[in-house]
């Protein structure tokens, strides 16, 4: 029954998005606003309806109903109550609806936003409604998460369990807010480009309208991405957080262009400039969404994160990406040399250092891009199979945002108009003095000795230290009295810590992610119960392995000691576990980290030398592998602090959606 | 500046291109700087010839685990054949094992190969779930008609509705 109210709520979404879509531009052709309201009102209610269906298949996974074939195929009664509701969004069926209400979601506050002129509103509605239609019918028509079985199973083919893991139940829902909230920007892009000509469109606030969703989906994505990475870096026991791997790239494509444009939608904001191309950036962000859908969704990649679903469906995905980003991309370039492009300034100005910004992000996406289209059009076209792994990233995305990293920090010490760059960098002598010096210390401090490692420190105290800088100088710390101070901090917008932060949580990943890739220690050894290893400054000892039993799983768990193989450190018990799941067959391994400080030590058990399994007996041995990794702290900090700032940004008062306005203002009024 | 164009508009545009065309030079010179020697190829067994894969490139060789042989050396080493039921190429492997290898099924093997034909790798790469095989291996097996979807923990990637899906980063 459940099932049944599922599907028909999906299909009535479907059809109230038809009807969003419909009205909305019967409402904008006729210049209706009772046509438009109604389309607006069927935006609501469709986010309802997928809700209601949403909320349908968590309930089906909660009660392991597995007369639904999809809880039958990613379910089991064993698992975990987190993890049965965590399964709905885990197959391909279950996260395409969470795609569909994270859409229509998004288009419901549109439809509430009350500071957007009616044309461009009404556009942009009647735009949202068409992605929404287009893949609430991809849901309804291929992939519908309700399709009973008969005869239901006695039991589930449960979740893959390397993603029974509670940072990966939460990192979808991230994610898709992330990647499906570029959607918003994309239909307001769509409709500044309808809307463009016949009205006069002010570019300053059409900067000031795209920027808050870019904000937020930029800081989804970043949490969102992280989040991944985290569990790549503990649950598969690889030691690594980032594998270029083309899924992981998929995400950070958006991310990229994402960054791109919230950047750019600041010079259309402030100065009404470069419209054309925060237009292009806004279609493209969402584009790159698509495309990273269609290259999980479609079965063309090999990957630890691909779905594996069957072609068809990845050519339908093909047909949504090339009929919407075609069509967005067919009206840019028809209607983009129509835009007025406002606003002049000398390229030595804060515009001329977000053009660059823009430039290099651009360019790093490119390589990105290519890196992971080209084995896939070299294979369909010479049918040879290649592959291309972090050395070319390596070789390429990290010069090219090493330059931009390098020049961010003057960005926002120049002025808008023009700037005075001599006056920017000798504001920042002093930051940069203090870069060298962190440098030099680095240097001295780590071994190896790396002078490649050490100009990677320097870039990350750079960037700390010049978005200080920067702040430091608005607040007129140290030149003026500490009240003075104090009270030009709490004068600056919230923005200005958003960008302070934003760039310094840069700079903390950029330390982190240099020292761990630098001075990385893996060392494997054979270890009996009471054997000790070493991998860099640690000493690692195996206690003891017992057989545990979890609730749908047994394991191997080894108890180890963690000590500083010299002097007197405290010592640490770490548990690494190898686990078996009898319902899918797997084993997994739990990694056994011991935090010390920034860095971790990161302990995983392999396989038993000798002896029969399920027993533990004594002289066996375990292969037993222990990474050092440095700093390693910083790589996930580093893009919570980034995110953080994109949300202090969004919290600032001129970025208000204005879904609120209304309210207050008849509060006010009353 | 008196070469620089009168018009702010045309100078502006001037800016832009000399902003713009260094940046994108240094984008594609460097991919195609590294295109040159940091992709790598897959190969199954038989066609790793040495023409196409001489002894020291990295390369990615693919195929199923023959059964029976799996073996360790004394010093912790792994030894087994790589095949994909037309040739084999024997592996050695030092470290530790992906969760899923097993006999049987397939694998992707990172390395070289060594003077003497036989194989070095740096890495293994089983399939990450009980209904995944590696795509490449998969496609070659199937152009080989060596596809026997019936056989083995692979049977359910041939029906879609048992296909196990995991999760998308």
């Amino acid at each position: 029954m459940i099932a049944e109210l599922g599907a028909f709520a999906l299909a009535l979404a479907l059809a109230l998005a038809a009807l969003q879509t419909g009205l909305s531009v019967a409402g904008r052709l006729r210049n209706s606003p009772v046509l438009a309201g109604a389309g607006q009102g069927a935006a609501i209610a469709s986010a309802l309806a997928v809700a209601l269906a949403f909320g349908a298949l968590i309930l089906a996974f909660a009660t392991s109903d597995f007369s639904v074939a999809n809880v039958a195929a990613n379910s089991h009664t064993d698992k975990p109550m987190l993890y049965k509701v965590a399964a709905a969004w885990g197959s391909h069926e279950g996260s395409l609806v969470l795609w569909c209400l994270v859409m229509t979601a998004f288009g419901a506050v549109l439809a509430r936003a009350s500071n957007l002129p009616f044309g461009l509103k009404t556009s942009a509605v009647a735009t949202q409604g068409a992605l929404s239609l287009l893949f609430l019918a991809f849901a309804v028509f291929t992939s519908s998460p309700f399709q009973r079985l008969d005869p239901a199973p006695f039991q589930g083919m449960s979740l893959n369990p390397l993603l029974q893991d509670p940072a990966l139940a939460v990192h979808p829902p991230l994610l898709y807010a992330g990647y499906v909230g570029f959607s918003v920007c994309f239909s307001l892009a769509v409709a500044a480009l309808i809307e463009g000509r016949e009205t006069r469109l002010s570019w300053t606030a059409w900067g000031r309208w795209v920027r808050p969703w870019a904000l937020a989906s930029w800081a989804f994505l970043t949490v969102g991405i992280t989040l991944g990475s985290f569990w790549a870096y503990y649950e598969l026991g690889w030691g690594g957080w980032w594998f270029w791997d083309p899924v992981e790239n998929a995400s950070f494509l958006p991310w990229l262009a994402g960054a791109a444009l919230l950047h750019s939608a600041v010079v259309t904001e402030r100065r009404g400039a470069l419209a054309g191309w925060t237009v292009f950036l806004a279609l493209l962000a969402f584009s790159f969404s698509m495309l990273g859908a269609f290259l999980v969704r479609s079965g063309v990649l090999t990957s630890v994160h691909a779905f594996a679903v069957d072609p068809q469906r990845g050519l339908m995905l093909l047909a949504i990406l090339g009929m919407t980003a075609g069509a967005a991309f067919a009206l840019f370039a028809w209607r983009a040399p129509m835009l007025k492009s406002g606003g002049l300034f000398a390229p030595i100005s804060r515009e001329g250092a977000l053009v660059l910004n823009n430039l290099f992000l651009t360019a790093a996406a490119g390589t990105v891009l290519l890196g992971t289209l080209y084995p896939l059009i070299l294979e369909a076209a010479t049918g040879q199979t290649i592959s291309v792994g972090p050395p070319w990233f390596a070789l390429t995305f990290n010069p090219l945002m090493i330059i931009a990293l390098i020049i961010l920090p003057a960005g926002p010490l120049l002025a808008w108009k023009r700037g005075d760059l001599t006056g920017a960098l000798q504001r920042l002598a002093v930051a940069a003095g203090l870069a060298l010096l962190f440098a030099l210390a680095g240097w001295a401090l780590f071994e190896p000795k790396k002078a490649l490692a050490a100009g990677g420190l320097m870039v990350g105290a750079w960037l700390i230290l010049g978005a200080l800088a920067e702040t430091a100088e608005r607040v007129r710390l140290f030149r003026a009295p500490l009240a003075e101070t104090l009270r030009r901090a709490r004068g600056l917008p919230l923005g200005a810590w958003g960008m302070t932060l934003a760039h310094a949580g840069l700079g903390v990943f950029v330390l982190g992610a240099v020292v761990e890739t630098s001075f990385k220690v893996e060392a494997v050894a054979p270890l009996s119960i009471g054997q000790e290893m070493r991998a860099g400054p640690w000493a690692v000892r195996l206690d003891g392995v017992a057989v545990v039993e979890g609730p749908n799983y047994i394991a191997e768990q080894g108890r180890l000691t963690v000590r500083p193989a010299q002097g007197s450190g405290r010592a640490k018990a770490v548990t690494a576990e190898r686990r078996f799941f009898p319902a899918g067959g797997q084993t997994t391994t739990e990694v056994g980290l011991d935090f010390r400080g920034l860095d971790d030590v990161y302990v995983v058990m392999g396989e038993r030398r000798a002896g029969e399994p399920g027993t533990v007996a004594t002289g066996q041995a375990w292969t037993v592998r222990t990474y050092w990794n440095p700093w390693a702290r910083l790589i996930f900090l580093g893009p919570m602090v980034m995110a953080l700032g994109g949300v202090l940004s969004l919290l600032d008062r001129r970025l208000r959606l204005g879904v609120g306005a209304a309210r207050r203002r008849k509060a006010v009024a009353a | 500046m008196s070469w620089l164009p009168k018009s702010p508009k045309a100078r502006r545009r001037l800016w832009v291109v000399m902003a713009v065309a260094p940046v994108l030079a240094l984008a594609v010179g460097l991919s195609l700087w590294a295109a040159r020697d940091s992709v790598t190829f897959f190969y199954s067994p038989s066609e790793a010839t040495p023409d196409k894969a001489p002894a020291g490139r990295d390369i990615r060789l693919g195929g199923l685990v023959e059964a029976g042989s799996v073996h360790r050396t004394a010093d912790g080493a792994v030894i087994f054949t790589v095949t994909d039921n037309a040739a084999s190429t024997r592996v050695l492997y030092r470290g530790d094992l992906p969760d899923l290898f097993r006999e049987g099924q397939g694998i992707v093997a990172q390395g070289a190969f060594e003077a003497d034909r036989s194989f070095t790798a740096r890495q293994v790469l089983a399939k990450h779930d009980e209904t995944y095989m590696p795509r490449e291996v998969a496609d070659r097996l199937k152009e080989k008609g060596e596809w026997r979807p019936e056989a083995g923990a692979s049977a359910r990637s041939s029906r879609p509705q048992a296909d196990s899906a995991s999760e998308q980063s």
